[in-house]
Parts: C-alpha cells; structure tokens; sequence
C-alpha cells in the first residue's frame, strides 16, 4: 500500500501473504463479534414492546427488500473494481468504485427515510427495548457503510492523482473485502430482523 | 556498521552521530505536517513507532496506574482494618474498590503485557519491528487517553462505583447518578482500541515477520503465550465493545437495554461482560505464564520440559475459556442445564492449567537451580498459582460456589491467581529483562527484599480471606462491626487486621523494587551482554538493542537458538560444551551486517488520532458539539495519516542511499 | 495451522504486481462475478417471497438456509477466501464460528430457543 520503492524491497512474510490483507482479515473475524452481540441483542429482545409499536406494525418488508436489493448489488460493483484494479485499469477500477459508493449511498439513504417513518409511526429510540435494540443493531450497520463510502470516495480522489496505474490494488481489495463484509452482515439481518416475525 | 537510513539526528545543520547515516530532510508535505524527525529528546518518544521505545512506554504507564491502583487498595485495607472504619464513607468505599480493580485490571496488567510484547516479541522472533508501527504507537495513546479519561472521573463529580463488572441495572443512571460510569465505560471503550488493534499488529507480527528458519514450533514459548493472548484480545475485547456501547447508550442517550421496568433482562449485560470477562481472565495470566517459561529453563540450566505440551495447553485454555464464562453466574438462576454445562467445562480448563504446573516442575526437576531474583518470582508464582488454581477449582463446583459467591473466598482466589500469578510473572519478567532494556541489571539483595516481602505480605493479605469469606465476609462490604465478627479463631476482626497488616507489608515489597528501580539508574555498571546465559533470540543483540534490533537477521535452526550458537553437544560424552561466547555470536552476526536498513518513520498522527478520542468521550458526557470537535480531529488525523507513507519516501533519503536495493526493510506495511 | 517459514522474494517487485498476479490465477471473470450476483438475486426474491406465500413448516428452516448460503456465496467467491490462502479462512472463520458458538449458548440459557 505505501506507495514508494522503499516500502517495497525485501518484502519478506514469513508465510508469503500480505501484512495489510491478513490484519483486515483478522479484523473482520473481530467484527463478527461485535455484530453477534448487536444482533443477540436485538434477538432477546425484539419482541419486547412495552410501549409504542411492535416489529410487525412498523416493519415495510417490500421498501427493505429493495435497498437490500441494492447493497446486495453493491457487492457486484465492488468485486468488479476489485477486479478491474488488479487488471491496472484505474478508469475501470474508479467507475466502478463511483457506482458502488452511490449504491451504498441509496441504501443509507433508504435507511434514514424508514428511521423517519417509524420514528413518525411512534418507535423512538427510547419508545421500548425494540426500539433501543432495532436503532442501535441497524445503526451500527449503516455507521459501518457509511464508512465504507468515505473510504470509496477518498479512494477514487486518490486514485486519481495517482500516476502508476493499479498502484492502488491492494487498497481496493482491502477496501472490498470491508465493504462485502459490511454487506454479509446486512444478509443476516434482512432475514433475523426482518424476515423472521416475533 | 549498519547504516540506517531513517531521519538521522537533526537535519544537515547537526553533524550525525554516524557520520555514515544520510541525513534525511522530509522533502513532502503529508497532510498537514512535514515528518517529524527527532531522534532524542521528547519528541523522538512523542512521535516514535519505535516498538521498544513504545514498549517501554507502555511499561511506564502501567507502572504509574501500579501505583495508583496499589494507593487504592490499601486504602480499602486500611478501612476493614478495623470494626466500623472511618477512613471512607460507603460511597468512596464503592469507588475505591471499583477504581482499584479496573485500574489493576485494564491498566497496569493489560498494558505491561503488551509492553513486554511489544518489546520482546519482535526480538524473540528476530524482526526489526512490527508490522504495522503507526498502528502500534496510536494503541500506546488510545492506552494512554482510555486511562486517563476513566481516571478523570476522580475530579468530576467521582469515579466509577459500581464494581469492576459493573452489573446492570445497578450501574444505570438510577442507582449510579454521578458520571463516574460514564467515564468509565467511555474510557474502557478507548482503552479497547489499543487492546484490539495491538493484537491485530501482533499476530499478524508472529505470522508474517519471523526470521527465516523460525517456524512456529520453533518460537519462543514467550512469544507463543502472547500469541493465544492476541487472539483472545481480538475476539474479546468487541464483545465488551458492544457492552460498553449498550451502556453508554443507556446512561447517555435514554436507551432501554438495562431497564427493567420495560422489560430488560439484565443478565444480558452479565452474559456479555463474562464472555469478554473469562477470556480476559487468561488474557490476563497468559504473557505471565509465557515469562516464567522463558525463565525457568534458563535458571534451571535444562530446556524447557514438553515444550509443545506447553505451547497446546496454553492453546487449549485459550479455546476453552470460552466456554466457562457463566461460572460467573451460577449464583444468577441460569437453569440446572446451564449451570451443569459450564461447571463441566470449568473443571475441564483446570487440566491444561495442571499440564503447565508439571511442565515447569519437571524443567526444575534435576537443574542446576540457581535462584535470582527472576527465578525466586517464577517459583513464587508456581506456588502461588496452583494455590489460586485449587480454590478456583472449589468454584467450578456450583453448589459449593453458589455459598462463595460475592464472598471474600472470591476476593481470595482472584488475588492468588492474578497477583501470585500474573504480577508475580510480570515481576519476573522485571528482573529478567531489566538489562535487556537498560542495560543495567537491577540490584539482588535489593530484589532479594522485594521479592520475600512480596511473598509475605501477599500471604498475609489474601490467605485469610479464604478463611473470611468461608465465614460470610461479604466483598464490597464498607464497614463490619464488633457484634458479628464471631469468636476465637474465626474472629472476623483478628483475620481483617491481619490482612490489612499483609498489605502494608506488600506495599513495602513493591517500594523496593521502586528503590531498586532508583539504585540502578544511578548505578554506572553495565550489565554483561548476556547475564543470564539465556536462550533466546532477543539476547542476541546489544544491551540495550540498536534501534534495528538486528545488524543482520539470524537465520534460526533450533528453539532456544541463541543457546545452541553458544553451546554444542559433545558427540563422545553428550554434554553440552561451550563453542562461542555471547560476544563471539555477536561479532558473528555483526560480520554480515545489512548494509542498508530501513526503518519506519516517526509519525505526529497516531498521537493526534488518539488525542482526539477523549475529547469525543468528553463531549458524549457533557456536550455534543465537543464530541463533533474531537471527531473532526481525529478526521483530520486520519487524512493526514492516510497520505503519509509508513517508511519514508526514496525522495527523503541522499541519492546514494536510495540506490540500496539489496537491503532488507523491516517488512513493515502500511499501517 | 502449520506453516513452512520461506524467505518470501517474489513480492519484492511490488504489491501491485503481486496483486495481479493474485487474481488471474484465480480464474473468477466478470461472467462469473455476474453470475453469482444473479443467484444471489434469485435468492433473495425468494427470500422475499416467504413474505407473501405461506410456506408453512419449511417458513423458517428455509430463511435460514438461504441466508447461510447468501453469506457463504459473498464470502467465498466475491471475498476470494475460496481461492486464497487458507489462512485468512482461519482468521475469519475462527472469529465467525466462535461468535456463533458464544452468542447461541448465551441465548440458549434465556430459554431463547424455547420459545
């Protein structure tokens, strides 16, 4: 990733592999505990609603299908920069990382319009343990691709500047491996929390 | 003489110290800043990614937090000393006993582990750094500022009080009004980072940057134990992420989690803090057990005995201690299933515990013993432990516990086990390593002090809250009376002074090693380059290491490599013979020096990162829109940093150096 | 997990370079990215579809199937970790059972799975 001759001699890994892409590995095993905890959470406790709506009331299964639908694809996009890196193609790699920020953007933007609409139906984040436990699961996640859009951004304003093409390879993959994670945590939640009912 | 290219002392208006190093002039600017570039001074420690200088600061700040955290519990002791103590009233009773277990815990444990590591774990493996050297020095700051801000609570209103496990829903705004918790939770959270991107630094270190010839069964069993630790941490410290955040949300933003007239459950916070709390149990215990393995075979002049016996136990408990958290709850009507289940698994960890106990028992066993002050703390600890170890295996049988929970029988384990256990390793490792890092060897007779006080004023102190708690002493009981401390033997008052008494006791052991600490500074003799006759990687090299560690990177072939460059086995009477000294393996490696050395480069951003997150966690508790500055500072680091190379660019060196293709850089990334 | 310790020289020539290398070898063309995206697609409407058809005692064991095979689909082919290093599947995977592992059982002692 360190753009500079330097960085790049002797190379030496015991095993061969990249610093950068093992310790993104090692991070993502680490976030699949934090988004055990986020979804445990909510699973013990989506069915208690003292007060307010219930999942059933508020939930819009086909509008949460779509921007589903959407991240999904953005997992289509990504692997195509990835793989449009790899082949040093950086008009390729920053077209495709453009459409797949923009997806991310559509689904983060579906997901203020249904905090919107339930907080509008009555679920505040203080309404029950549902709703404490629905904002903060789902708000971690979209807090996650909202990241993940930042670095897309930033990696299409460095890409640009940047005079050797594929220089940034490494960094697109790293950058997709985030993004699919982010994304595999959304296909479990579209189904614990909006699939299955209480 | 290797020639590192790095920023060399001031720019070309100073004469270097080598008059061979180039001088390095930042010729970008990255972000904001230019590069520092100051080798001594305040600023070559403010800005380092220097792991061993990193590693001392970590060692540093631990010790403070030592002291901090020792102060509180003497004043808990002080208090039981006698019927009705006036020394502090309940509520500054409660952030005494509080502060004092999360200090010790999070801030003086945690961190001089990962000092030790941080320091020794790239020698022992033969690397020149870490892997990622900026990430390492921001997880020192995250340290730093998480230590400070749950400290900070002190003067705003007082500490954290409710336990260090800080059950729901008595840790809510309710029963906890000041913002001690907040503080706490806030700081724990910063205090995480450093736990889990060092151990992402340092796996990914052991995995990718060992010197040719050293697989993993050939690593030192010091660095294996930190590896099973790293791994622990990874996995660990986001289940306590999340508490924290459910907590935090609670306290400062309304959230229901905790609250039970809605409906909370709160074991919910009891089964996430235990599932990160039992793993840390042993990330706690672990580096200690891997620093009296590196030092009882070299004072029992034999090799460590079952070697891969210790690396897989030491694995094992690893794994399994993921499944024995709700022993902690078995007083919390989990079901007989439950209970069943983690009681069996709780007595299944005690048997790669035991493996350990006889490993260092046979490495003893037919040595040439010699009794440092290194080998004192290493048995102290064996002892110690296993005296710990038993009274935990009492708990894992729940009906036995369900009688000893949240009595002084507990206090009693946790103490044997974490203070006979891992302090007692931590101060093994103090005199072991002393002239590794310094260069000069910390005083016997003075350690000799140390250590028998320690020894005696642990005893005195914890032993009798066996008796205590079996008694139905309470723990976090602010005052006890006359009328029912009972009589004769188990006369609770006789057995608190005791303890009490224990403690001052224990605080003159640890004022010795403090002394000691002095004596040495001011001593002008240097240790030998090899005082031990030791084993290892990270005694193949000056006292203290050069800042690349290594003026050639050994190629290894045996466990204990340093010990068979040093010694042979003799083909007729197979005894091990004396080939080279020390100085002789030194001089050896020195021949083949690298000619060109890159190091990474000193960086402002990973303080700048850091010291943006107390200012969030501040503004959490008191106002958004300073938590909005301090993310725009962190922001700000985060660009700066993102721009900035980790090793400095061909551009900053002299033309000549940069032409240096053969050399070896250090492997660092990114980072 | 063993590993054989080798003096790694081949990625001297740059991480880029290494990179392409990386990804021809593995032989996913935008075809067959495109063809996972598609299966996913399917997938998910019929994911979706459990919301209009009643599919009875299969309702639940069949969300969770295509869940696992969704998540398993996006890790294994648009993540590469069927083709890397087997050690990055370690990692992961040790990270993803384990919160699997901690997180059912501590569910499991609220009755959760009673209910």
């Amino acid at each position: 990733m360190a753009d500079t001759a330097v960085a790049h001699e002797g190379h030496t890994s015991s095993t061969g592999i990249s610093n950068v892409k093992l310790g993104m590995w090692l991070f993502l095993g680490s976030e699949c505990l934090l988004f055990g905890g986020l979804i445990s959470t909510y699973m013990l406790y989506r069915g208690r609603v003292s007060n307010g709506p219930t999942p059933e009331q508020v939930y819009d299964i086909p509008f949460t299908s779509v921007s589903s639908f959407v991240l999904l694809m953005s997992s289509l996009t990504m692997v195509l920069a990835v793989s449009a890196a790899a082949k040093k193609d950086d008009r390729g790699t920053n077209l495709w990382l453009v459409v797949t920020a923009l997806l991310g953007a559509t689904f983060v933007g579906g997901q203020v319009y249904e905090f919107t609409a339930f907080y509008n139906e009555g679920l505040g984040f203080t309404t029950s343990l549902f709703g404490s436990s629905f904002y903060t699961l789902t708000g971690f996640h979209g807090v996650h691709v909202t990241v993940g859009i930042i670095m897309l951004m930033a990696l299409v304003a460095i890409n640009k500047r940047s005079r050797v093409p594929g220089s940034k390879a490494e960094t697109v993959e790293m950058i997709g491996l985030y993004w699919h994670f982010v994304d595999i945590v959304w296909i479990i939640i579209f189904t614990l929390v909006y699939l299955i009912p209480v | 003489m290797a020639i590192i290219e790095r920023p060399a002392p001031g720019t070309t208006l100073v004469p270097a110290l080598a008059p061979s190093a180039p001088a390095i002039t930042p010729a970008r600017t990255f972000g904001a800043l230019r590069r520092p570039v100051a080798t001594t001074g305040w600023k070559s420690w403010l800005f380092t990614v220097d792991h061993k200088k990193l590693g001392l600061m970590y060692g540093a700040t631990a010790l403070f937090f030592f002291i901090i955290g020792g102060l509180e519990a003497v004043l808990i002791r002080l208090q039981l000393a006698a019927p009705e103590g006036k020394v502090l009233n309940a509520d500054l009773y409660n952030q005494m006993f509080t502060m004092h277990a999360t200090t010790m815990v999070f801030l003086f444990v945690m961190p001089m582990a990962a000092g030790f590591a941080n320091y020794f774990l790239p020698l022992q493996i033969g690397a020149r750094d870490v892997a990622f050297p900026r990430i390492n020095a921001f997880g020192f700051w995250c340290l730093l500022a998480g230590g400070i801000v749950v400290n900070l609570a002190w003067f705003f209103g007082g500490a954290a009080d409710g336990g260090w496990f800080m059950y729901a829903p008595n840790s809510g705004p309710v029963f906890s009004p000041s913002h001690g918790v907040d503080f706490w939770a806030l700081g724990l959270q910063i205090a995480g980072i450093a736990s889990l991107t060092g151990a992402i630094n340092l796996i990914v270190t052991v995995l990718n940057m060992r010197a040719p010839g050293m697989t993993l069964m050939k690593m030192p069993i010091f660095t294996w134990m930190i590896t099973v630790v790293q791994f622990l941490l990874l996995f660990a410290v986001p289940v306590i992420t999340v508490a924290l955040f459910l907590l935090t949300f609670q306290r400062s933003f309304d959230a229901k989690f905790f609250d039970v007239a809605a409906g909370a459950d709160p074991l919910l916070w009891q089964h996430l803090f235990w599932i990160f709390g039992h793993p840390e149990v042993y990330i706690l215990v672990l580096p200690s057990f891997g620093i009296i393995s590196e030092v009882l075979p070299v004072f029992s002049r034999k090799p460590l005995f079952g070697y891969p016996f210790v690396v897989f136990s030491g694995a094992a408990i690893g794994f399994v201690g993921w499944g024995v958290w709700a022993h902690h709850m078995f007083a919390s009507g989990l079901g007989p299933v439950s209970v069943a289940v983690f009681s069996l698994a709780t007595m299944a960890i005690a048997v790669p515990t035991g493996v350990k106990i006889i490993n260092w028992t046979l490495t003893m066993w037919g040595g040439k013993l010699v009794f440092t002050t290194a080998m004192k703390f290493a048995v102290g600890l064996i002892i110690l432990f296993t005296i710990g170890g038993l009274s935990g295996v009492t708990h894992s049988v729940a009906p036995s516990d369900t009688q000893q929970t949240d009595t002084y029988y507990i206090v009693a384990h946790f103490h044997y086990v974490l203070f006979g256990g891992a302090i007692f390793g931590i101060f093994s490792g103090f005199y072991y390593w002393w002239p590794k890092m310094f260069g000069k060897m910390l005083n016997e007779r003075l350690g000799s002090w140390n250590f028998w006080l320690m020894v005696i004023g642990m005893n005195l102190t914890f032993g009798p809250m066996h008796i205590l708690g079996l008694q139905g002493q309470p723990r976090r009981m602010y005052q006890w009376t006359e009328a029912r401390a009972g009589e004769g033997f188990f006369n609770l008052g006789f057995w608190n002074l005791i303890a009490s008494i224990g403690s001052i006791i224990l605080t003159l052991g640890v004022l010795f090693f403090l002394i000691n600490i002095v004596v040495t500074a001011r001593s002008k003799v240097r240790a030998p380059l090899d005082p031990w006759n030791a084993r290892s990687l990270e005694w193949m090299t000056s006292n203290p290491p050069k800042e690349h560690n290594f003026d050639s990177i050994p190629h290894v072939n045996h466990l204990d490599e340093f010990f068979h460059r040093k010694y042979e086995e003799d083909p007729t009477t197979h005894t091990m013979r004396e080939v080279a000294t020390a100085e002789q393996v030194l001089a050896e490696l020195e021949k083949n020096a690298d000619a060109h050395i890159h190091m990474p480069s000193p960086s402002y951003w990973p303080i700048v990162l850091a010291a943006g997150m107390p200012v969030v966690a501040l503004g959490v508790i008191y106002s958004i829109p300073v938590a909005i500055v301090g993310g725009l500072i962190m922001l700000y680091a985060i660009y700066g940093w993102a721009l900035e190379p980790a090793t400095a660019p061909a551009i900053d060196h002299d033309e000549s150096s940069s032409n240096g293709h053969n050399g070896h850089a250090v492997g660092a990334s990114h980072g | 997990m063993t590993m054989h310790t080798t003096e790694h020289t081949a990625a001297s020539h740059g991480d880029s370079a290494h990179g392409g290398a990386e990804h021809a070898e593995h032989g996913m063309s935008t075809r067959g990215y495109i063809n996972i995206a598609l299966i996913l697609a399917a997938i998910t409407a019929l994911e979706v579809s459990t919301y209009y058809v009643d599919f009875g005692p299969l309702f639940l064991p069949a969300l969770l199937i295509m869940m696992v095979v969704k998540f398993f689909m996006v890790v294994s082919y648009f993540m590469h970790l069927k083709f890397d290093n087997k050690l990055f599947s370690w990692m992961f995977y040790a990270g993803l059972f384990l919160a699997v592992g901690v997180y059912v059982a501590a569910l499991g002692t609220f009755h959760f799975f009673l209910r």
